[in-house]
């Protein structure tokens, strides 16, 4: 992922932040950067696609359409334009999950505008995850938290949604809170760590522990079989 | 890219599912030391200054051990600090954020600081899961034991005993923030294979587990009453009285300007070293993951466990080489994906601990029985293909849809095409030496997390970072709480950076004629050098 391409291989013009530049093929839109010269800091985080920070807005030459990836993902190719969106202003609820009564209307105090929602479905199509963010909307405002949970699960919080919401609304956020109260206030609480808890809070496993601790290495290393 | 692609899929061998040579302990020892890079001379370098003085590590920590301060001689410190705190936090990983909510909790003041945003760490990269001792005929005494093999008998007991008793309860806390752990039938939390361990203990979720904890307690301390500072990564620590820890010095990434903040007790949380590419290693860890605390531990005389040992995890992506490093969790493997050479002939157990799994794939390569990328690297083929054929069409999908997705962007499709993998560095073994309170051996100074050592021996199991991460990120803050009440009263005037004049005349003496790198490095610099 971070070693820069030699100029052996085909090259592609490119323009970054409305300056144009010549790139080897086969580059993501981030390495494309370093190899131009750009340092990088505000919109890296873990160059593996998960971390969110990398939003960018994009277009291809010839298409008037603006699209959307994240750079650390995202080959450049002939002829795309791109800038980076290193951060999205967002306003985000102040609540304690623990202390939720009643999650499912406490959503339209935390964040009124989820029920504005106008359906355009932009944020469906720009979400560089394939997550179908309109639904997974619709589905909190109407209190079916599993779904949104089962939809939203591979959110980055990139924030791309945000950009392109016509109600000015941000999905990500409102996911995460209905993720949240399902999984802190909806499932029932694991019974096979309660079991567990329970024993541990019995005393079962300290005297074995504290025995294994006050063993020397030599008599630890048998009594664990270490091999090598 | 599709085509590249498409030919290089065209001459994969047709794969002979027979069983793979079992190892005996000998055996496994004489793979280790001939073919895993901690064992081997190359690229290694004697320390000749600090704490582990005649220590052999990798040349590239050594250099950052080995380094001058970012803050030129004469040093001094401004006549007021810019912060003033109860608890200092240097780092916004698992642990880090850990600590600080802990913390905030008991009416301290508390101060964060981050290089990157909070949450930007190799945390929110841990696809595969925790390790929790919760099945039947499990126990955390079991887990103790599979640890302390598994780290070759090198852990620190005491440690270990802590993360292995007090792991259910970081669980429970974790639950009860609304993180979403994958479920059983009976509503359990679902018990994966991880590799090196006796009992299926990891629990996850799906292969976006280091996701799902960061997405949630980022949002918690975001919403906790605590001062957060992000793009301002320490660069160096500062002393107290009688050789305590007093503070850090933070550099604004924006500003370009040092921020200098006194605190009562200061929990270093660094995370780790994949950046410094390891004897030249792709490496699965974020962007900052350089040891900057490390190097700011050692210049303070702080001894480190196990430098030399390091994770070089078996499975990271070679080819389509823009994804090199990117990891594959070990999980598919406890599922049942299996591991091929160019002759299509498995060569190890794939459930080896991971030491043992990356030896035998390096092996394989050095033997000329890898197979070569259009770029002239070498690797193995990791074929996940299996797991639909055992477990039912559409498992893959389901529970690793992180993968499926970031390898089908390059157009690997990994429920009909084997993975090319190689080692990636993944994980520093060891780190500053700590006692089970956290505790260094500078009052004032905690750690907590990758940049500590002594847990994990000199091989970490799967699923033991995750829950370290909890457990003394915990314990970091209620120990800093308490110092942070009873510590004597001291002035900023107390307070000197005199330990790196200290540090920089011993190095001066011990190598004189080397023009010696300045570190923390903060980040590695990939842009092309005529840029």
């Amino acid at each position: 992922m971070e070693t820069q391409k030699n100029e052996t291989g085909p090259m592609v013009r490119v323009s970054i932040n409305g300056r144009e530049y010549s790139v080897p093929q086969g580059s993501t839109m981030v390495q494309a950067m370093w190899y131009t010269g750009h340092e990088v800091i505000h919109g890296i985080g873990c160059l593996g696609g998960v971390c969110g920070a990398c939003a960018t807005v994009y277009r291809m030459e010839g298409d008037f359409r603006l699209r959307n990836a994240l750079a650390c993902q995202t080959l450049v190719a002939e002829g795309m334009s791109f800038s980076m969106l290193d951060s999205y202003p967002i306003q985000r609820a102040h609540y304690d999950v623990a202390a939720l009564t009643d999650p499912k209307e406490e959503l339209f105090t935390f964040y009124p505008e989820s029920a504005t929602c106008r359906n355009c479905n932009a944020c469906t199509e720009v979400c560089p995850q394939g997550i179908d963010v309109r639904d997974a909307v619709w589905r909190a405002n109407f209190g079916d938290f599993k779904a949104v949970a089962d939809l939203t699960m591979s959110c980055v919080m990139c924030g791309l949604c945000v950009s392109r919401c016509i109600a000015e609304m941000a999905p990500h956020e409102i996911a995460l809170y209905a993720r949240r109260a399902y999984g802190a206030k909806e499932l029932p609480f694991p019974p096979n760590l309660r079991q567990r808890l329970d024993e541990i809070h019995s005393g079962a496993f300290s005297g074995e522990l504290k025995r294994l601790e006050g063993l020397s290495s030599a008599e630890l290393k048998k009594e664990c079989e270490v091999k090598s | 890219m599709a085509e590249l692609v498409d030919s290089f899929y065209q001459s994969v061998p047709s794969f002979d599912e027979s069983q793979p040579p079992a190892l005996s302990p000998e055996e496994r020892s004489r793979l280790l030391a001939a073919f895993y890079p901690d064992y081997r001379p190359e690229g290694k370098a004697t320390l000749k200054v600090g704490a582990n003085k005649g220590m052999v590590v990798p040349q590239e920590l050594a250099n950052i051990l080995e380094s001058r301060s970012r803050i030129p001689a004469p040093r001094s410190l401004p006549d007021q600090p810019d912060h003033d705190v109860d608890i200092l936090v240097i780092g916004g990983g698992g642990a880090g954020i850990t600590a600080a909510l802990f913390a905030s909790m008991e009416g301290r003041s508390v101060l964060l600081a981050t290089k990157l945003r909070v949450g930007d760490s190799n945390t929110v990269m841990a696809e595969g899961g925790i390790q929790a001792a919760l099945g039947e005929g499990d126990s955390p005494v079991e887990h103790f034991r599979d640890t302390f093999r598994g780290g070759h008998g090198e852990n620190d007991a005491a440690l270990l005993s802590v993360l292995v008793g007090e792991g259910p309860e970081m669980v429970e806390w974790l639950v009860s923030r609304g993180i979403l752990f994958d479920r059983d039938m009976q509503g359990g939390l679902s018990l994966r294979k991880g590799g090196g361990t006796s009992r299926p203990r990891l629990i996850s979720a799906k292969d976006y587990t280091g996701l799902e904890l960061v997405r949630v307690l980022k949002e918690d301390l975001m919403n906790a009453p605590v001062e957060i500072l992000e793009f301002s990564p320490a660069v160096e620590l500062v002393s107290g009285p009688d050789g305590s820890c007093a503070g850090a010095v933070l550099y604004d990434l924006d500003s370009r300007k040092n921020v200098y903040v006194k605190a009562r007790t200061v929990i270093l949380s660094t995370g780790g070293a994949g950046r410094l590419h390891l004897g030249g290693f792709a490496t699965s860890n974020h962007f900052g993951a350089t040891a900057d605390g490390l190097t700011m531990a050692y210049r303070m005389g702080l001894p480190l466990v196990h430098p030399e040992s390091f994770q070089f995890h078996p499975t990271g992506v070679i080819f389509p080489s823009e994804m090199a490093g990117m990891l594959i969790t070990e999980a598919v493997r406890g599922a049942g994906a299996r591991m091929y050479n160019r002759h299509g002939r498995r060569f190890v157990n794939e459930l080896e601990t991971r030491d043992v799994v990356a030896s035998a794939i390096i092996r394989e390569c050095a033997e000329g029985r890898g197979v070569e990328t259009p770029s002239g690297d070498r690797g193995v083929f990791l074929d996940l293909v299996a797991i639909d054929r055992d477990s039912g069409e559409g498992t893959v999908a389901k529970r690793f849809p992180n993968i499926v997705k970031l390898m089908n962007r390059h157009h690997v499709d990994p429920t009909k095409r084997p993975i090319l993998v190689y080692p990636t560095l993944h994980y520093q073994n060891g780190g500053v030496k700590a006692d089970a309170r956290t505790r260094t051996s500078i009052f004032g100074l905690l750690v907590a997390g990758e940049v500590s050592g002594g847990l994990h021996g000199t091989n970490r199991l799967m699923g033991n970072s995750l829950l370290e991460l909890f457990v003394f990120g915990r314990r970091a803050a209620l120990e800093a709480v308490a110092l942070s009440r009873d510590r004597p009263t001291f002035s900023w005037k107390e307070t000197t950076l005199s330990h790196i004049d200290r540090f920089e005349s011993e190095l001066a003496k011990a190598l004189p004629t080397q023009d010696l790198p300045i570190a923390p490095v903060l980040f590695p610099d990939y842009r092309r050098k005529d840029a």
